[in-house]
């Protein structure tokens, strides 16, 4: 098994300098994450403005895959509408746990596309989608901490 | 001559940890094409071919329900299921196997205790104490029982090298006291406790004891007379037993005032609609058909330990410790966590460089099986203000390669993260 399949230059990076670290000021929406499994936390905040997500920050504490998940995913998800943010989070899932993901389907993930390694080690995929999960959360304003069980 | 210990040296094969090693099948396997370093003896330990084979021979010959039919292999597996009751007496010293109930496990042997003993004993203002470093299943039980009978949780700190200590215990232990549960040996920290000191300071208070020696009967003596706890709960797949099979030993004078834990058969006498008259000890703890082939390949688990004198299984594993303290240790930016002196069979470690999970992972692609995440003890992660550790662990198989293989393994980590 080759672990550079699973920690790319990317994640490597994201995991150890994450993007938009800190909460983004105003903000009018907010989530917690949690993996029961290895306790990481998350904490997300955005600020959402007419269905469209203009600015995203999170604070929390993870493992390098789950630390570059949740910074690769500010990145993608600013300036997103809504629907937009969803469909992307369902592409990124499928890349993550099914074999369906054509080419072009992980292609158009753009950096996210970094991660379709941890599909071939089922015990992180969790690590992978604790961000996108949060995100979730906070899109539906729901108050409950989202958990990847 | 008639009191020849059943540990006796004369009966004892030569301890010799590489030989021994042939004995565990699971050992001899690659895992992503590098041979398998197993240090993960703290979640669950491998098991001896003599253990698979009892188990086998259940199913495959006296595969029959116990206490029942009349038919001879009915009769066999009867034999053979109190057969390991006995040994586990004999491994625990208890003085009459009546004092011997089988569980599912640890966990069930301590749910037991707190809804049979404690909600017909406890009430409000009554206290229950534990320690900061127990695992969840010797609080959450008892967190349960508080919520049904009023009674309260009290909590003995540890220290920062993840010790308990005797003047913070007797500063916790009270009138109100009427139960002390707590680790025989920490399962995240491998720590040690002074378990004879606590006992004797709870019995003099008059509390009761309840000790969770799950991470404990692989790893140190347990003699329950010597050691005078009143409950002692474990499980046998940590004793190089099955999973699904544990033991609660109680006190016989204990048990016999407590109602039973489940009901069903085995554990009546008789039955009608008017009245049921229970069982006897220690039956009446054991509700319906058990965990047979498990009861059994836990006696041959007990078997195969007491081969080995115990002393110099204990000496071994201790030098192997050692051996990794300083190995580890010399790793620089990697620091151990739990670090209490006497510490038994566990390293908990963090590394500046990268997550326990990460960690985890990468040891894994070079064959190395370590426990990453907060080892069922949140309550140690907060203490030390962190989520989750790495953690080596020892069984009897064990030898230095199997560091060295770890050191190696760890700086692997370096070169991706460092």
């Amino acid at each position: 098994m080759d672990l550079r399949e699973l920690y790319q230059e990317v994640i490597l990076d994201h995991g150890k300098n994450p993007r938009n670290h800190s909460f983004p000021e105003p903000h009018n929406r907010e989530a917690r994450g949690y993996n029961p499994l290895c306790g990481d936390k998350i904490t997300l905040r955005l600020q959402l403005d007419d269905q469209t997500i203009t600015d995203v920050g999170f604070v929390g504490q993870g493992c390098a895959i789950s630390q570059a998940s949740c910074s690769t995913m500010t990145e993608a998800i600013k300036g997103l509408t809504l629907s937009e943010a969803e469909a992307l989070f369902s592409k990124f899932h499928t890349m993550l746990t099914s074999e369906d993901s054509s080419d072009d389907d992980i292609e158009e993930l753009g950096k996210l596309a970094v991660f379709a390694g941890v599909r071939e080690f089922p015990m992180r995929v969790k690590c992978a989608t604790l961000g996108w999960h949060t995100l979730n959360q906070a899109l539906r304003n729901e108050s409950a901490e989202a958990t990847t069980e | 001559m008639n009191e020849v210990s059943p540990i006796a040296s004369s009966k004892h094969v030569a301890f010799d940890a590489e030989r021994l090693r042939r004995d565990f099948p699971a050992l001899h396997q690659d895992v992503h094409g590098k041979p398998l370093v197993y240090l993960d003896s703290a979640a669950t330990s491998l098991k001896p071919q003599s253990v698979i084979d009892a188990v086998d021979e259940v199913y495959a010959k006296d595969c029959a329900n116990i206490h029942r039919a009349v038919h001879l292999l009915s009769q066999r597996a009867t034999v053979r299921y109190e057969e390991a009751r006995e040994k586990v007496r004999t491994f625990l010293n208890a003085a009459r196997n009546t004092e011997v109930v089988f569980t599912r496990g640890t966990t069930e042997a301590i749910n037991l205790v707190a809804q049979s003993w404690g909600r017909s004993s406890l009430r409000e203002g009554d206290e229950i104490l534990v320690t900061e470093l127990e695992h969840h299943s010797n609080i959450v039980p008892w967190q349960m029982l508080c919520q049904q009978t009023g009674a309260k949780l009290v909590v003995v700190p540890m220290t920062d090298r993840g010790e308990i200590l005797r003047e913070h215990f007797e500063q916790k232990l009270s009138e109100r006291t009427r139960l002390v549960a707590m680790a025989h040996v920490s399962n995240a920290l491998g720590t040690l406790l002074p378990v004879p000191e606590l006992i004797a300071l709870a019995h003099e208070r008059g509390a009761l004891v309840l000790l969770d020696g799950a991470q404990a009967v692989s790893h140190v003596d347990v003699d329950v007379r010597a050691l005078d706890c009143d409950f002692y709960a474990f499980s046998g797949h940590k004793l190089y037993g099955p999973t699904g099979i544990g033991v609660l030993y109680g006190k016989e004078r204990l048990l016999d005032g407590m109602p039973p834990y489940q009901g069903g058969g085995d554990m009546i006498r008789s039955v009608t609609f008017e009245e049921t008259i229970y069982n006897e000890l220690p039956y009446k703890f054991e509700a319906g058909t058990p965990n047979i082939a498990g009861a059994i390949g836990l006696g041959a688990a007990i078997d195969y330990v007491l081969s080995f004198d115990a002393g110099l299984v204990h000496a071994h594993e201790n030098a192997v410790l050692r051996y990794a303290n300083e190995a580890l240790g010399a790793i620089a930016g990697l620091r151990l966590v739990g670090t209490a002196p006497g510490k038994v069979a566990a390293l908990s470690f963090l590394m500046d460089s990268a997550h326990p999970h990460d960690i985890g992972t990468i040891v894994d692609s070079e064959g190395v099986a370590i426990r990453t995440g907060h080892h069922c003890a949140q309550p140690v992660m907060e203490h030390f203000g962190i989520a989750a550790t790495a953690r080596a662990s020892l069984g009897m198989y064990n030898t230095t390669e199997d560091i060295d293989a770890l050191v190696s393994a760890l700086q692997k980590v370096q070169e991706l993260f460092g």
